[in-house]
């Protein structure tokens, strides 16, 4: 018998029953508890993150070079002047802004992933930008990376729109609780954020398969540009791709983060930025609740203390799995 | 991390001390729970600033002050007025206040203050008949006003009725009308007509009295007498009767509000805060008891301010209100806003202006402000440039906006100026860079989410009952920090979150045969904890 009188709105008894974290509840009791403000720095700034990845072996993008102050954006020809294709981001960008991503490049002309050329100038005007703020969390000061480009793995040819798929890892001290794919549409304009069009695909922690996917909150089948059908997404090396997550937290020491993920043909799983304030929509690609997974950790924790990450994968795995093997 | 025990107890401290508080000055001061009537009394402030001559005159200032009056007994008045020699005079049957020096020089600042009881029996009035001044008016006034007068004297019983019927002759004879009054000042000309109809009449002027309100300035009325020496005050503006509800007369005479010889640009500002005094000091001050021990314990109102001061704090008061507000909307409700409190400061200012005039300015300077930004976007600039280009396109589009609607005629445009320009430049920043990155549904969601946020907030601050307790309970801002704190520290859904989640919490409910893992793991977490 249903009590609740809001038809549009849920119960928020039964939204506690299954577990389903509020933006609240992860404010206070996870990123405020779990996560030490002195850190931040160390995500918020992709320069510093890949300092870090590189000293713990942890493996990245390959960085080109970087640009910090506005005299130095001319030397950007001198710094690409061997790559083909390369990818220019903000130091401090959120929500994939201000990347701009080269797939050849010709003597003075460089060509978008779509085929328009740009000439130097355009990109020195886009570092300019990227310098003074355009793309930074609250307009600060920034600078631009270069970076080589990711030779995408050719299984997820067909379930990414003009862009790169990647792998949302949620690591709780240590140990992924949950994991999603993010798929470029049409819709979201080539950017992986869920609120703007793209799609999230829930993956099994256990198989690394499609669990359920969804788009704007509501269950799809199939890719809505390419038609390719979601449920028969596999990531290939799956295990790697977990420890790379779970080494994340040795890394920073942030007891609460997303880590993402892509996958590289020839090296692998590489780790492309932290979020010290991952999304809530995790829960809705995968079709379950973060606090059961999170509860377990902690008491876990409380009886086992410390291990090192493979085990902690391996816990994951065990306990937070949908399909068998 | 500070225990959770010390975080209860600094609530429940605060809880209690600022309960105990508002039950302090309830029963001490029986300051009354709910805006009333009852045992008011005004302090009103008259800010006298003149800049003296330069060569080291002696310098005088007369000030027009208030009388008994119906309905207002004056009980105290004091003057602050540093090395001034200060007398009171009668002038021709009306108070003025005089202040002498020797030598001045620079800006001269005079404080006087007077203490009234809003007392409805009290019926003295010390205000005299005027004589009837002879009108000497140059054709073709003359002509004008003889026309007005005999119209509406032939329609007439009593002087009352008759400047009622000059009001109506004013609206119905439109060039007798518009040529009069492009000479003389409404409230002149008919006190001139009355004149002429050999009727004592004279402008007085008034002040409203509005809680906490500063920079206040003298309304005109208008006093007609019969043949018994009674009188009627007329509002010349709205054209009624009477005096309306808490206006108080200042200066009950022709003569002039100041006059200030050895010194120039006399300016008088009014500040009025109103206060609550117990039945006991209220009895005793209409009976002119005094009474030693009316002021020795210590107040914990803000009353112990001086007026001008007070009535600033009593506005700054009123900010945790809309604070309050937007943490409940946020956290609880989870509206999305632009800029977490910019709601609040657009309520401020929606107060001076009043929520109309508020709304309209509000959509104006945001729309053409982005309209600009939209412009500005294309040319590439520097951040700090940008948006010092947009600050300064605010202070102009505010400047146009008011200007042109005091010109249409519409007065209260003027207060737009009141606007926070600063944030507003930022919330136009902000909702441009949003409209670029996720479209203009988001701006309109955002947008439209401040907009509430602040009128939810001006309806708050704007509330006589919220006023009240604010102004005359300090204890109220303990209790609303504590509930600030408390709402810190709430780790439940957000109302759109049970909107947001519906569709999930359905599809994990639906039955597949499978156990739910929420259960699943918890059973698994009871297994961890009963080895431990």
């Amino acid at each position: 018998m249903n009590l609740w009188p809001l038809k549009k709105y849920c119960s928020p008894f039964t939204l506690g029953r299954l577990g389903i974290m509020g933006m609240n509840q992860r404010n206070v009791n996870y990123i405020g508890r779990y996560n030490e403000r002195a850190l931040y720095p160390l995500v918020d700034n992709k320069l510093l993150t890949k300092e870090l990845a590189l000293k713990n072996k942890v493996s990245t993008t390959n960085l080109i070079g970087s640009i910090k102050h506005q005299y130095d954006v001319e030397n950007f020809t001198k710094i690409v002047k061997d790559k083909s294709g390369f990818c220019i981001k903000p130091a401090h960008g959120s929500g994939g802004k201000g990347i701009l991503v080269i797939t050849k490049a010709e003597g003075n002309s460089f060509y978008k992933p779509n085929g328009q050329a740009l000439s130097a100038m355009d990109i020195e005007r886009h570092i300019s930008n990227i310098l003074a703020g355009l793309f930074s969390l609250g307009g600060k000061q920034d600078f631009a990376l270069i970076e080589d480009l990711i030779n995408f793995d050719d299984v997820f040819a067909d379930y990414s729109y003009e862009g790169v798929p990647d792998v949302r890892v949620i690591v709780f001290q240590g140990y992924p609780v949950m994991s999603m794919m993010r798929l470029s549409t049409a819709a979201s304009d080539g950017k992986a954020n869920l609120h703007q069009g793209a799609v999230g695909v829930g993956i099994c922690l256990r198989s690394g398969k499609a669990v359920r996917a969804v788009q704007f909150n509501q269950p799809i089948e199939k890719h809505p540009d390419t038609g390719a059908l979601l449920s028969n997404l596999q990531v290939p090396q799956w295990e790697n791709v977990l420890n790379l997550a779970a080494r994340c937290y040795d890394m920073s020491r942030l007891g609460y983060i997303g880590t993402d993920i892509v996958l590289d043909k020839k090296r692998g799983p590489l780790l492309l930025e932290l979020n010290a304030r991952p999304g809530m929509a995790i829960q809705t690609a995968n079709g379950a609740g973060l606090l059961p997974r999170l509860h377990f950790v902690e008491a876990f924790i409380e009886k086992y203390g410390y291990l090192p990450p493979e085990e902690r994968v391996r816990i994951s795995q065990e306990h937070f799995g949908v399909h068998n093997i | 991390m500070i225990s959770r025990g010390v975080y209860y107890l600094v609530i429940a401290i605060l809880l209690i001390t600022g309960i105990s508080l508002m039950c302090y000055q309830h029963i001490t001061y029986s300051v009354p729970w709910l805006p009333g009537k009852k045992n008011v009394a005004w302090d009103i402030e008259a800010k006298i600033t003149f800049q003296a001559n330069k060569e080291n005159l002696p310098v005088k200032v007369s000030f027009a002050i208030p009388t008994q009056q119906p309905g207002y007994k004056v009980v105290n008045e004091t003057s602050a007025s540093p090395d001034y020699g200060l007398i009171y005079k009668d002038v021709n049957g009306q108070q003025r206040a005089e202040w002498s020096k020797r030598l001045a020089s620079g800006n001269q600042t005079l404080y006087y203050r007077v203490e009234v009881l809003a007392d409805e029996a009290f019926n003295n009035t010390l205000m005299t008949v005027p004589e009837v001044s002879e009108i000497l008016e140059p054709e073709p006034y003359y002509t004008a006003m003889v026309q007005i007068k005999d119209a509406a004297y032939s329609r007439s019983v009593d002087p009352f009725s008759l400047t009622h019927e000059i009001f109506q002759e004013l609206n119905n004879q439109d060039q007798n009308a518009k040529l009069l009054l492009n000479k003389y000042k409404k409230a002149d000309l008919i006190v001139k007509i009355l004149n002429l109809a050999k009727i004592p009449a004279q402008q007085v002027t008034a002040i409203k009295l509005e809680d906490g309100r500063r920079n206040q300035k003298l309304l005109t009325y208008i006093a007609v007498f019969n043949e018994n020496n009674e009188y009627h005050i007329f509002d010349p503006t709205s054209e009624t009767i009477g005096l309306g509800k808490d206006v108080f007369i200042w200066n009950n005479n022709n003569s002039s509000t100041i006059d200030v010889t050895g010194g120039e640009n006399a300016n008088v500002n009014f500040s009025i805060v109103r206060n609550f005094i117990s039945d006991q000091k209220a009895f005793d001050l209409k009976h002119n008891v005094t009474n030693s021990q009316g002021k020795e314990y210590f107040d914990l109102s803000v009353n112990t301010l001086p007026i001008e001061e007070r009535a600033v704090f009593k506005s700054v008061l009123l900010i945790p209100i809309g604070v309050l507000i937007v943490v409940f909307l946020r956290i609880i409700v989870g509206l999305k806003t632009s800029g977490t409190f910019m709601p609040v400061l657009i309520a401020m200012s929606f107060l001076q202006t009043n929520l109309s005039v508020g709304l309209i300015g509000f959509l104006a300077i945001v729309g053409i402000g982005l309209i600009i930004r939209s412009w500005l976007s294309h040319l590439n600039l520097l951040l700090v440039a940008r948006i010092s280009t947009v600050i300064i396109a605010v202070i102009g589009i505010i400047g146009i906006l008011s200007f042109l609607t005091y010109k249409i005629g519409i007065s209260d445009g003027i207060k737009i100026t009141f606007f926070p320009m600063i944030i507003l430049s930022w919330t136009i920043e902000r909702m441009s860079i949003l409209w670029e990155e996720e479209g203009p549904r988001e701006v309109m969601k955002q947008g439209s989410g401040s907009l509430l946020v602040a009128v939810l907030a001006y309806l708050a601050m704007n509330n006589t009952i919220i006023q009240h307790v604010t102004f005359n309970f300090l204890g109220l801002q303990l209790i609303i920090l504590a509930a600030v704190l408390l709402m810190g520290n709430y780790t439940g859904y957000r109302l759109s979150e049970l909107k947001r989640f519906k569709p999930l919490a359905e599809q994990i409910n639906s039955p597949t045969g499978q156990k739910l893992e929420a259960d699943r793991l918890k059973q698994e977490i009871k297994e961890l904890k009963k080895d431990l």
